[in-house]
C-alpha cells in the first residue's frame, strides 16, 4: 500500500510517517556528503555514524507505523553493533596513526592500480 | 531531556484529539531544525573536537524524534550509549592522537570528487524521496514482533520481545561485544620498542618496514607510485650511505 | 588349399615382423636368408592354391574368402576379404615368384651394407603390401596394399637415405603416388556413393545403377591412381629418379609389381572399362603417348639404370594400351613376359654396377662380355626379349598387343610399332655400349665433363678389372631368362593350358576379340619381327664403335622433354609461393595478428580499467553512491511504468 495512505494512518495522532521518512533521507544524505568530502578519517567516520541515526530513525518510523515492534528491536541490535563497530575502527585508527602519524585518508593509497 | 519530559506530559494532554496538534508539529520541528543544523555542523567543522559536539547535537535531536514516536526506551538508549559512550569514544581518541589540527576544506587534492559528490548525492535523495512518494514499499506482516499497542509500556514490549523472539541475536551480540573488545586491544596494543624510534612517513618505507616483517615485498607496487615526494629524500639517505661505507674500506 | 590363401600373404608379415624385432640380431647374411625363405614358401602355398584353383569348375572360377568384417558402419559393410581368381593367381605366382629370386639376389648385392637387415624388412613388407592389392575383394583392401606399396617403396628408394638426391627421390616418388591415391579414393566415394557398396563383386552387378558419366567418372579417377602408380603420362618422372634405390629394389618395385598394380587395377575393373568406352578410350591414348615418350627419352640416356627405368615406363605404356584396346589378355601376357625379362634386365645391371665398383655411367663401360660372360649371356637373353626379336617371350607378348590395336585403333598401332623400333633401338645401344666395343672403364673420363647430371653415379678413382658375380646373384639370372626365353609358350600352347584361356573366365564378354584372319596375323608378325631386327642391327651399329655420338643424343631427350622443369614452374614454384604467403602473410600477420591482437587487447582493456582503482577510499565510497542511485533509478523506472 502506498506508504502516504500508510503515514496517514494516524500513529497515535501524531505527524505522519512520511517527514520523519523525509527527514532520515536528507540526514543520510548529509552523512554520505560527509564521507565523500572530508578527508580526516576521525570526521568521515563520524559521518558514517550520522548515516547509521538515520537508518535507526527509519526504523522506528517503520515500527510506529505498522504497529510492529522488531523496528525497535532492530534499532536496538544496530545501536550494540555501532558500539562494537566504533570500538573496532578507532582502535584500527590508532593502529595505523602509530604507522604513519597521519590520519587524513588521502595519505593511504598503496591499492592503487 | 527535559524536552522529552516536557512533551510527554502535553502529549498525554492532546492525545484524547486523535490527530497531530501543534505541540507535536513544533516538537517536531525544532527536533528537525536540531538534527539537520547539527548534521551540516559535522559535516562542515574544521575542527574534529567542533564536529563531536556537533555530533552529540545530533544525537540529541533523533533521541527527541525517538520519544516523538513513543520510543522512550530507545531514546534513552540513544543518548547513553551515543552520545555518552561512542562520541566519547571519539573524543578520546582525537585528543589522544592529537589530530584535532584544522583540516583545510577548501583543497581538495581527488579530481572531480566535489562537484561528483554533490551531484550524487542530490540524486540520491531526489530519489528516495521520489520513492517514497511512488512505489509501493512492502509491508510486510503486521505485528510480526509484538504489535505497538499503548496498552504496556515500550520497555516491556521491548523486552519481551528481545528475550523471547531475539534471543539468539542477542546471545550472539553479547559475543560480539567481547569479540570487539578483544579486538581493540589487540590493535591499539604498543608495538615492540624498537619501531617506536622511527615514524616512516612514506608508503614506500612502510612497504620495506613491512616486507622486512613479513618476510614478503610489497615493493613492486611503490616503484611504479611516483607520487610520493618524501620518496626522494628516502632514497638519497640510502645513497650517502652507501658512500660512507664506500669510503670506509 | 584354398582356404588357406591367406597364408600368402600371413608369411611374408610374418618375415617383416622376424625382422623388426631380430633382424640386427641375425645380421648380414643371415637376416637376408631368413627374408628369403619366407618369400620362398609363401611362393610355395601360392603354388598350392594354383593347383587348387585348377579344379575349380564353373564359368567364373572364383573363390573369395572374407576373412573378418573390418568396417561393420550401418552402410558401409567393408570386409577384409581375399579373392581368388585366375587374374589374382596370375599376379600372386609371378610377385611371390620374382620376389623370392630377387630376396636371393639381395643377398649378394647387399653384402657388406651397414643397413642390411633393415633392407629386407621392408622388402618383406612390400612384398606382404602387393599380395593384399593383389588378393582384396574389395576396393578398400585393395586401396590398402595400394598404400603399402607406395610407402615400402619411398622408404626403399630413400634406403640410402644420407644421399642428399636419394632422400629427395624418395619424396618425389611418395608424392607422385599419393596424387595417385587421392584419385583411386575418389573413385572409391564416388563408387560407394552410387553403388552402397565397395566390394567388386557387388559394382560388378550393379553397374546398371551407376549411370554412364559416373561410370566415366570413376574409371578416370581410377585412372589417375593407375597414371601415378604405373608411371603413365603425366605422373611418371617419379620412377627415373627411384634409381636412386638399389639396383634389386629396382627390379623388384620398378620393374615387375608395383608398377603393374595400376595395370592389375585395370584389369580388375574390367566391367567398367567395358561400359565406358569414353574412358578406355582416353586409357588407350594416355598408353600409346607414354609408350612413345618413354621410349624417345630412353634413347639418349647415360645412365644404365635410367634406360631400363624409362624402358618399364615405355612397356607399362604398352600394357595400358592394350587395356585401353580392349586386349586385356595380351596386356596380362605383357605384364608377365615383362616382369621376366625386365627384372632379369636390371638385375644384370645390378651385375654390371657390383662388378664395376659402382659405376654406372654407360660412357664409361665397355667389352665387358669378356670379363662377366654369364652377365653377358643372360642380359642378351633379356635384351633380346624386350627388343622383340622372335621366338623370345617379348616377340610374342608385344605382337598380341599390337594385332590388338591394329584391330581397334589403327592410328595407335602406327605410335605402337614405331616404339618398338625405338625399343629395339636403344636397347642395343645399351647393350653395345655396356658389353661391346673398347675397354673404356680402363681410362675413364675426367669427371668435370660430365656436368649435364650432376648427381649421376660414378665409381670412385679408377675402376680395376671387372669380376663375374657371386652364385647368389647369377643364379636368379639364370632362371629368369629361361623364363624370358621360353616364357612365350605361354600364349599359345595347348587351348586348355594358355594364359588367354587361363584368364579369360576374369573377362568374359568384355575381351576384344580381333577376329583377325589368319594372314592379317602372319603379316603384322612379320613386321614386329623386321622391326625388332632392324633396331638390334642399328642400334648396334651405331654403339659399339663409338660411345659418343652428341647428334643423336638430343639435350631434349635427355632432360626427359623438360617436364621436370615444367611441373616445376607451374606447380612448383606457386606452391611455394602460396607456402611462403602463408608462413609470412597468413600465419605470422593473420593467426598471430588475431592471437596476439586478443592479448593486447585484453591488456589494454585491463590497463584502462585500472584507472578506476585510485587506491583512495573516497572514491570507492563514490563509487558506492554511484551503485546507489543507480539502483534508485531502477527502481524508480520500475514503479513508474508498473
Amino acid at each position: 500500500m502506498n506508504s502516504m495512505t500508510a503515514a496517514t494512518t494516524a500513529i497515535n495522532g501524531n505527524i505522519s510517517g512520511q517527514w520523519y521518512l523525509a527527514l532520515a533521507a536528507v540526514l543520510f544524505a548529509i552523512g554520505a556528503f560527509g564521507l565523500l568530502i572530508r578527508r580526516n578519517v576521525l570526521v568521515m567516520f563520524m559521518c558514517v555514524e550520522l548515516m547509521l541515526n538515520a537508518a535507526n530513525l527509519t526504523f522506528v518510523t517503520f515500527a510506529n507505523m505498522l504497529h510492529d515492534i522488531g523496528g525497535q528491536v532492530l534499532v536496538f541490535f544496530v545501536l550494540v553493533v555501532a558500539a562494537a563497530e566504533v570500538v573496532v575502527g578507532l582502535g584500527i585508527v590508532v593502529a595505523i596513526f602509530r604507522r604513519r602519524a597521519s590520519a587524513t585518508a588521502d595519505d593511504f593509497h598503496l591499492m592503487k592500480g | 531531556m527535559m524536552a522529552a519530559a516536557v512533551h510527554g506530559v502535553l502529549l498525554a494532554a492532546a492525545t484524547a484529539t486523535g490527530h497531530a496538534s501543534a505541540v507535536d508539529w513544533g516538537t517536531f520541528g525544532v527536533a528537525a531544525a536540531i538534527v539537520l543544523s547539527g548534521a551540516i555542523g559535522v559535516v562542515i567543522a574544521r575542527n574534529p573536537v567542533h564536529g563531536a559536539l556537533m555530533l552529540v547535537m545530533t544525537l540529541f535531536g533523533i533521541a527527541v524524534l525517538f520519544v516523538l514516536q513513543r520510543d522512550d526506551f530507545l531514546a534513552a538508549v540513544q543518548v547513553i550509549v551515543y552520545a555518552g559512550a561512542i562520541v566519547v569514544l571519539f573524543l578520546f581518541v582525537i585528543m589522544f592522537l592529537g589530530v584535532d589540527r584544522e583540516e583545510n576544506i577548501a583543497a581538495e587534492p581527488l579530481r572531480g570528487q566535489r562537484p561528483l559528490a554533490v551531484a550524487l548525492v542530490a540524486l540520491g535523495v531526489t530519489g528516495l524521496l521520489l520513492l517514497g512518494e511512488v512505489s509501493k514499499w512492502a509491508t510486510g506482516a503486521p505485528s510480526v514482533a509484538g504489535s505497538t499497542d499503548s496498552s504496556t509500556s515500550n520497555v516491556a514490549q521491548l523486552g519481551t520481545s528481545v528475550y523471547t523472539t531475539y534471543l539468539f541475536p542477542f546471545e550472539i551480540t553479547s559475543a560480539l561485544l567481547v569479540i570487539a573488545v578483544v579486538g581493540a586491544v589487540a590493535l591499539a596494543r604498543r608495538p615492540p620498542m624498537a619501531d617506536l624510534s622511527r615514524v616512516p612517513a612514506t608508503d614506500q618505507q612502510i612497504a620495506a618496514a613491512a616486507g622486512g616483517d613479513n618476510g614478503d615485498s610489497e615493493g613492486d607496487d611503490d616503484r611504479a607510485a611516483p607520487d610520493d615526494a618524501a620518496s626522494g629524500t628516502g632514497d638519497t639517505t640510502a645513497e650517502t650511505e652507501d658512500a660512507h661505507q664506500e669510503l670506509t674500506p | 588349399m584354398l582356404h588357406v590363401t591367406y597364408l600368402i600373404i600371413l608369411l611374408p608379415l610374418v618375415g617383416f615382423a622376424v625382422q623388426v624385432l631380430f633382424g640386427r640380431r641375425l645380421g648380414d647374411p643371415l637376416a637376408g636368408v631368413v627374408a628369403t625363405l619366407f618369400v620362398a614358401a609363401s611362393f610355395v602355398v601360392s603354388v598350392g592354391v594354383f593347383i587348387n584353383l585348377l579344379s575349380v569348375h564353373g564359368s567364373v572360377r572364383s573363390f573369395n574368402q572374407n576373412l573378418w568384417t573390418w568396417i561393420p558402419v550401418g552402410g558401409l559393410q567393408v570386409h577384409a576379404g581375399l579373392y581368388v581368381d585366375p587374374l589374382s593367381m596370375t599376379m600372386v605366382l609371378f610377385v611371390t615368384g620374382i620376389s623370392a629370386l630377387i630376396h636371393l639376389y639381395s643377398i649378394g648385392y647387399m653384402k657388406g651394407d651397414r643397413d642390411y637387415p633393415k633392407f629386407f624388412l621392408y622388402m618383406n613388407l612390400f612384398v606382404a603390401s602387393m599380395l593384399i592389392l593383389v588378393l582384396g575383394n574389395n576396393l578398400l583392401v585393395t586401396y590398402v596394399g595400394w598404400e603399402g606399396v607406395g610407402t615400402c617403396s619411398y622408404l626403399l628408394v630413400a634406403f640410402w637415405f644420407t644421399r642428399e638426391s636419394a632422400a629427395a627421390a624418395g619424396k618425389k616418388a611418395f608424392i607422385y603416388n599419393r596424387i595417385g591415391d587421392a584419385g583411386f579414393i575418389a573413385a572409391v566415394f564416388l563408387t560407394f556413393d552410387k553403388v552402397g557398396s565397395v566390394d567388386y563383386s557387388t559394382i560388378f552387378a550393379n553397374i546398371g545403377k551407376i549411370g554412364p558419366g559416373n561410370v566415366t567418372a570413376i574409371c578416370l579417377l581410377l585412372l589417375v591412381g593407375v597414371a601415378a602408380k604405373s608411371a603413365q603420362i603425366p605422373l611418371f618422372p617419379w620412377l627415373a629418379d627411384a634409381m636412386e634405390g638399389p639396383t634389386p629394389v629396382s627390379a623388384l618395385i620398378h620393374a615387375a609389381t608395383m608398377v603393374t598394380a595400376g595395370v592389375y587395377l585395370l584389369c580388375r575393373i574390367n566391367p567398367l572399362l567395358h561400359a565406358s568406352p569414353d574412358a578406355a578410350w582416353t586409357v588407350a591414348i594416355i598408353g600409346a603417348a607414354t609408350a612413345f615418350i618413354a621410349a624417345t627419352i630412353a634413347c639418349a640416356q647415360d645412365d644404365i639404370k635410367k634406360v631400363l627405368a624409362y624402358s618399364t615406363i615405355s612397356q607399362l605404356g604398352y600394357m595400358v594400351l592394350a587395356i585401353g584396346s580392349g586386349a586385356y589378355e595380351a596386356a596380362i601376357f605383357l605384364m608377365v613376359a615383362h616382369a621376366f625379362f625386365k627384372g632379369l634386365l636390371f638385375l644384370g645391371a645390378g651385375s654390371v654396377i657390383h662388378g664395376l665398383h659402382d659405376e654406372q655411367d654407360l660412357k664409361r663401360m665397355g667389352n665387358l662380355r669378356a670379363y662377366m660372360p654369364i652377365t653377358f649371356v643372360t642380359f642378351g637373353v633379356g635384351w633380346l626379349a624386350i627388343a622383340g626379336v622372335p621366338p623370345l617371350s617379348g616377340f610374342w607378348a608385344k605382337g598380341d598387343i599390337l594385332e590388338n590395336t591394329w584391330a581397334a585403333h589403327p592410328a595407335l598401332w602406327a605410335v605402337g610399332i614405331t616404339t618398338a623400333l625405338l625399343t629395339a633401338y636403344y636397347m642395343s645401344r645399351l647393350t653395345g655400349m655396356a658389353f661391346f666395343g673398347k675397354d673404356r672403364w680402363k681410362n675413364p673420363v675426367p669427371m668435370d665433363a660430365d656436368t649435364d647430371f650432376p648427381d649421376s653415379h660414378h665409381a670412385e678413382g679408377p675402376i680395376p678389372e671387372p669380376h663375374e658375380s657371386k652364385w647368389v646373384m647369377t643364379l636368379p639370372l639364370i632362371v629368369l631368362a629361361i623364363l624370358a626365353a621360353v616364357g612365350g609358350v605361354m600364349a599359345f600352347a595347348t587351348p586348355h593350358l594358355s594364359l588367354a584361356h587361363w584368364v579369360d573366365p576374369v573377362f568374359g564378354g568384355n575381351l576384344y576379340n580381333d577376329h583377325e584372319s589368319t594372314s592379317t596375323l602372319w603379316k603384322l608378325g612379320t613386321v614386329d619381327g623386321v622391326v625388332a631386327v632392324m633396331g638390334v642391327i642399328i642400334g648396334l651399329r651405331l654403339w659399339v664403335t663409338r660411345a659418343d655420338r652428341p647428334k643423336l643424343e638430343w639435350s631434349f631427350l635427355r632432360h626427359s622433354w623438360y617436364i621436370n622443369q615444367l611441373f616445376d614452374a607451374v606447380i612448383g614454384r606457386p606452391g611455394t609461393q602460396l607456402a611462403e604467403f602463408s608462413s609470412t602473410v597468413v600465419e605470422d600477420k593473420v593467426i598471430d595478428g588475431a592471437v596476439n591482437g586478443t592479448a593486447t587487447l585484453v591488456r589494454r582493456t585491463g590497463t584502462q580499467l585500472k584507472r578506476v582503482q585510485t587506491g583512495y577510499v573516497r572514491n570507492y565510497a563514490l563509487w558506492i553512491v554511484v551503485g546507489v542511485v543507480i539502483l534508485f533509478g531502477f527502481m524508480l523506472t520500475r514503479a513508474w511504468w508498473s
